[in-house]
């Protein structure tokens, strides 16, 4: 009746793990709790869980990737910690345990944190920056959050029932395989993989669509900013790369699920097909995540330079030239696994020759800087940091890209610092400055910047202390993932790493406290006319927050920086003689019920319950089939709505506000006749 | 590349996006899905063209290919892609009862591939040839399982057109989602012509 579930699934067996999965189940009754006592579950279910709006898609979609950045971050103080006092003894963790966190913390840091965060800043920021009332397909959208959110979902499960992989993020075989890992942790990382690589490719479907045919008039993809150019090459790498890992997770499914021999060592399986597929996704990954970071920084360098980006050409023939790359280097993350020489000289050419279009930008970034009138802006310290500590990366990448350097340090924590090195500055501090940048756009207000700036620091020298003695003990030796050692020069580095992580803690504290702060103090920072850092792309023609439909009359664009262009030419806000009605798509229940059919469906299969999953797919088939044959899903805002939201905005800018406007809620419930179901 | 304008003078969307629009972009968007599926069954071919040898002692395809199965499911596949393309004119005449028709021949036709391959499988299942028997059967059966599963998706789609078609008639947004399907049917027909020549062909030869 219930597969293998049983009640010794729960986490009885450990204090360690005892405590983990009580948080989980507090912190969600917490939330629910605290949801109730404000009455609010009927506001968040017609106002956001249902919304198809591509806004607040976005910041539901940030949301995730914060709370999911907090608990990857608990897994990686939880493995320094262990490390920092791991010498001759076992530390506070066993084996078992140590495995579980190191491959969360790369699971959901990855599929968790970073892709949540690139799929909302791409929400919240690429229709308006296009001129564009809504992506392409915004019940899609909806579907693809809670993939997403379902994925992650299922991961959190797994610390509350069962256990998680012990197999590392990438699950390699056969180790992963049923014969090594008979339990239910590898399964629980496959299917939240593969029920949120879903989500992703469809994203990447919606948003190369909405890019490529929904721009304003005027908008040529030689005028696009360079943070859209960004998402639009990451989409098609989405479309590309995600089915590899679709296919890689599948297969080992089978295997795992059926017996099937596609990567065990016996009866004709090969593990060097897993390796391959998986990182002909992996590396276009790399690039998926960093480029659009890449974007935010263009952004907010011109921006906060004041000054036009330069040779902003150069930068969109770099981005292209690194998305093409990106699906020639995967074999460099087994240079070891015997190729032939002149193979691995291959990849490893390919692998350098991504080094400069990405030296391409970032001079173009320091040459857009060089003379301007900088402001420092947290965004803006975020992309200074970034700048000086990618470097630092880039120069150990092409190190390792070199296959003889690679055999010293494969599998190493030197290893573990270049990535981390790439991906903390790359794309975390992309995505924080980019989160910094465009908040007031996304809610209304602008939040506290000294905090910000706390955190920043905390971050990079949080990050220095990290990650440099990763380098130094790669040198000496040290294995990546290990839950303890006998080599007592490592400690003091280790000790070292540990402050890292706890300082780093502190930067993600100053996080928090900004954004509380912020919110307490949101009546005072209100951003009134949409355009709080004298933006110069059209999402900062929008009021903050943008109405439904963003832009009541789609703006005509004549130039790169479009909405400077307006401003200069004096039309920037310039009243329409008359409105038009505007089509909207209705809210939709069905993207939770979808999520949630596929997080029953993804747990059911995990513990084989397949009574359960056979109702679940039945569940999605009948949804999907009841949208598909539902032609009623818009609904028209009549030219009156419109005007009133754009007389209130009017008023608002010329900072005629009445009290009534004042308390006026940053978020109003939508003029939406129902909640199509 | 000079001015980057004449790679497009006009931004699509020049005017206000209107319902044809819409339908242009789910086509586009269909495209694209079609792309990335295209490349599952790339990285499928693939692994099956390096597991072809390791059939670990077991059944090679030589022993458990047998032609008569895959002429008839070719001929019913292709022929199911003939009888969608009827539909489609007929979709573009507008004659609701004749798209009726075509597609419940079509319905019928890959019904009937499914069929064949469905006795094809549980015959070699029954032989001692399953998926769990070796890597070169786990690919074979997982390449032309998911060419399989997608046929059965397929039939069900052509099943809630039939409805749509009764119930709405070949109002646009139907039209629009019967074009989608034809091209769904179509790719795999195409998919289907690559397994008969990277699989079965060289398979017995």
């Amino acid at each position: 009746m219930l597969g293998r579930l049983t009640i010794d699934a729960l986490p009885f067996y450990s204090w360690v793990a005892m405590g983990g999965a009580s948080v989980v189940v507090l912190g969600a009754l917490a939330v629910a709790a605290a949801i109730t006592w404000f009455g609010a579950w009927r506001y968040l279910w017609r106002e956001w869980l249902t919304s198809v709006d591509h806004k607040r898609i976005g910041i539901m979609y940030i949301t995730l990737a914060l709370v999911m950045l907090v608990r990857g971050f608990v897994d990686a103080i939880m493995m320094r910690a262990q490390q920092a006092f791991a010498l001759n003894s076992d530390g506070y963790l066993p084996p078992s345990h140590f495995e579980q966190i190191f491959s969360s913390h790369g699971t959901i840091m990855i599929f968790f944190m970073a892709m949540p965060f690139l799929s909302g800043l791409i929400n919240i920021v690429v229709p308006q920056q296009i001129g564009a009332r809504d992506v392409a397909f915004p019940f899609l959208n909806s579907v693809s959050l809670w993939l997403t959110a379902a994925g992650a979902a299922l991961v959190m499960v797994s610390l509350v029932i069962g256990k998680f992989s012990t197999a590392g993020w990438t699950g390699y075989p056969p180790y992963s395989g049923a014969q090594f890992n008979p339990g239910v942790g590898v399964d629980y990382w496959l299917w939240a993989v593969l029920i949120s690589g879903v989500g992703s490719t469809l994203t990447g479907i919606n948003f190369v669509v909405t890019i490529v045919k929904r721009r304003a008039p005027g908008l040529t993809l030689m005028r696009m900013p360079l943070f859209t150019w960004t998402a639009l090459c990451s989409s098609t790498m989405i479309i590309f790369a995600f089915p590899a890992l679709t296919v890689a997770c599948t297969m080992l499914a089978l295997d795992r699920t059926f017996g099937m021999h596609f990567f065990t060592n016996a009866d004709g399986g090969n593990l060097m097909n897993y390796a391959n597929i998986f990182w002909m996704w992996g590396h276009p990954e790399v690039y998926i995540l960093v480029l659009p970071a890449f974007g935010v920084f263009s952004e907010v360098v011109a921006t906060f330079s004041g000054k036009r980006l330069f040779a902003y050409r150069s930068l969109v023939f770099a981005t292209a030239a690194i998305t093409l790359l990106s699906f020639t280097v995967w074999l460099h993350h087994f240079f070891t696994m015997g190729a032939s020489a002149s193979v691995n000289a291959f990849f490893g050419i390919a692998t350098m020759t991504i080094a400069i279009p990405t030296g391409v930008k970032v001079f173009d970034w320091l040459f857009t800087m060089y003379r301007g009138r900088i402001r420092f802006h947290p965004s803006m310290v975020w992309t200074i940091g970034f700048m000086v500590t990618f470097v630092i990366g880039g120069m150990s990448g092409v190190l390792l890209a070199l296959p003889p350097a690679d055999y010293l340090m494969h599998n190493t924590t030197f290893l573990v610092a270049h990535f981390h090195n790439m991906i903390i500055p790359g794309v975390l501090f992309g995505y924080l400055a980019g989160y910094m940048y465009w908040f007031p756009k996304a809610v209304g207000f602008t939040l506290e910047e000294r905090w910000g700036r706390w955190s920043f620091w905390c971050w990079i020298v949080g990050f220095m202390l990290a990650f440099m003695p990763l380098y130094a003990l790669g040198f000496m030796g040290m294995p990546r993932r290990m839950e303890h050692y006998n080599v007592a020069e490592w400690q003091p580095y280790l000790a070292v790493a540990g402050l890292g992580a706890v300082i780093i803690l502190l930067g993600i504290a100053c996080l928090v406290i900004q954004l509380a702060v912020s919110v307490k103090a949101w009546r005072t920072a209100r951003d009134l006319n949409g355009d709080p850092w004298d933006g110069r792309t059209l999402e900062w023609l929008t009021s903050s927050p943008p109405a439904p439909y963003n832009f009541a009359v789609l703006p005509e664009v004549k130039d790169i920086d479009a909405f400077l262009d307006m401003k200069r030419r004096g039309v920037a806000y310039q009243k329409p003689t008359a409105y038009v009605d505007i089509h909207m798509p209705k809210n939709s229940g069905l993207g939770p019920v979808v999520g949630g059919l596929a997080l029953l469906l993804g747990f059911a299969v995990v513990w084989h319950i397949w009574w359960l999953a056979g109702l679940c797919a039945l569940g999605l088939g009948t949804t999907v089939i009841l949208r598909a044959s539902d032609d009623d899903t818009e609904f028209c805002l009549p030219a009156s709505e419109v005007e009133k939201i754009e007389d209130q905005r009017y008023r608002a800018m010329a900072s005629d506000i009445r009290a009534s406007d004042v308390d006026r809620p940053l978020f109003p419930a939508r003029p939406i006749p129902e909640v199509a179901t | 590349m000079n001015e980057a304008g004449a790679i497009k003078t006009h931004g699509p969307g020049a005017h206000q996006p209107g319902p044809v629009d819409a339908y242009e972009q789910r086509a586009f968007g269909f495209w694209l899905y079609l792309m990335s599926d295209a490349i599952i069954f790339a990285l499928l071919f693939a692994t099956y063209t390096v597991m072809l040898g390791n059939s670990a002692g077991g059944p090679t395809g030589k022993m458990i290919f047998d032609l008569s199965n895959t002429i008839a499911e070719t001929a019913l596949l292709l022929f199911s892609s003939l009888t969608f393309g009827f539909a489609t004119l007929a979709l573009r005449a507008g004659k609701r009862l004749e798209v009726l028709g075509w597609l419940v021949v079509t319905f019928a036709l890959g019904l009937g591939f499914v069929a064949v391959e469905f006795h094809e499988f549980t015959g070699m299942v029954q032989a001692g040839a399953g998926p769990d028997r070796s890597g070169f059967l786990s690919a074979f059966f997982t390449l032309v399982g998911t060419h399989g599963l997608h046929v059965s998706l397929g039939l069900i789609w052509i099943l809630v057109m039939v409805g749509q078609v009764m119930a709405k008639g070949l109002t646009q947004p139907v039209s629009s989602r019967l074009l989608r399907l034809g091209l769904f049917w179509h790719f795999l027909d195409i998919v289907w012509i690559a397994i008969f020549s990277v699989v079965y062909l060289p398979g017995v030869m």
